[in-house]
């Protein structure tokens, strides 16, 4: 029996592809942001609140992921943005080979932002890179406050995590304060939103943010050409 | 290919035995063996994925493959983390908290965050003969 050295890290070749989308979505100068969350705390909510902020001023796309349904791409196309849905049957996460082939479908030339919501689950979506540019995390407050802890590795890559429905903090029973303790612990360098989609409250700190992330994006691509 | 749970519930488990499998037998091709018997891997305490889950998944997607027969040898790597201002290891963190006690700065991974097929252990060709 021989034994042969491998060394090679599990999820190589996803990272490959990512690297490609990557490279991809830097040459158009757009803005990709895998938006990951468990289910029901509220993603298309969230792009429902924050695209029509956009609206007439940026070009951009959505690719949902979902086990099933193309419900979310309806919400999205009802807004009057272009949106693809992945349905992946049984696998619980998006990949990068599953984005290079909605690509086909979705260009990015001339995007200005596309938003890839993930499938809500906040274990597997954390170990597959897609290309993004920015990492975001929704949690809603109702999911309680020790949820940072439960799934670190969710939060702990997080460029920013946005706490959403804190208007039913109170109802929850839910310390916001505590929450975002519990997010700083698990990742001291995140950017973190408190808002509601529903009320809309603390959704413009939110839109500015990402306008100042697109602009500067932007910038850094008419400079590279 | 997808692998489907009876129940239809899917895992990422699932997914990463899979990859761990392509690589094995990636490497088995490349050495001319048809037969992976060990597959050794590090496998990080700071990654989402579960060590039985993984253990049961790579029992159905070593199926029909090269590593048919293999045996999944799984090492676990602690999670680690140091400060990068203080330079103080914390090894295990029991419960998450990525700022130092000392001096209140973030706290860096060093390790824990593995997810690595080390090596395989192939039949020969000679030893097929």
């Amino acid at each position: 029996m021989d034994r042969v050295s491998v060394q090679t890290n599990v999820l190589k070749a996803n990272q490959e592809l990512a690297a490609e989308n990557r490279r991809l979505f830097e040459s158009e100068g757009t803005v990709v942001i895998n938006l990951m969350s468990a289910p029901g705390a509220g993603k298309t909510s969230l792009l429902e609140a924050t695209i029509p902020e956009f609206r007439g001023r940026y070009q951009l796309a959505v690719i949902e992921g979902d086990l099933q349904t193309d419900l979310d791409s309806q919400r999205i196309r009802a807004l009057g943005t272009r949106s693809h849905q992945i349905t992946t049957g049984t696998v619980c996460h998006l990949d990068a080979r599953m984005i290079a082939r909605a690509l086909a479908d979705l260009p990015v030339q001339g995007l200005d932002l596309l938003v890839i919501e993930n499938v809500g689950n906040l274990i597997c979506p954390a170990s597959y890179d897609l290309g993004e540019s920015i990492r975001v995390v929704l949690c809603s407050v109702a999911e309680g406050a020790e949820k940072p802890k439960k799934y670190p590795v969710m939060f702990h890559k997080a460029d920013v995590v946005l706490l959403n429905k804190t208007d039913l903090a109170a109802a929850s029973g839910v310390d916001l304060r505590e929450l975002r303790t519990n997010v700083r612990e698990v990742n001291p360098k995140a950017t973190i939103f408190e808002v509601s989609c529903r009320t809309g409250v603390g959704l413009d700190a939110w839109v500015g943010w990402l306008e100042d992330a697109i602009d500067s994006r932007s910038v850094a691509a008419i400079a590279r050409k | 290919m997808n692998i489907v749970l009876r129940g239809g519930i899917g895992l990422h488990e699932i997914s990463i035995a899979q990859s761990i499998i392509e690589i094995a037998e990636a490497k088995a091709r490349e050495q001319n063996s048809r037969c992976v018997q060990v597959i050794k891997i590090r496998l990080g305490d700071f990654t989402t994925i579960v060590r039985e889950a993984l253990e049961f998944a790579f029992e159905i997607a070593r199926r029909e493959t090269l590593a048919e027969n293999a045996r999944l040898e799984i090492e676990r790597v602690p999670m680690v983390v140091q400060c990068v201002a203080c330079g103080s290891v914390t090894d295990p963190v029991r419960e998450v908290c990525l700022i130092c006690p000392h001096c209140g700065l973030p706290l860096k991974v060093i390790s824990g965050e593995e997810l690595q097929v080390e090596y395989i252990e192939i039949e020969s060709e000679a030893e097929r003969v």
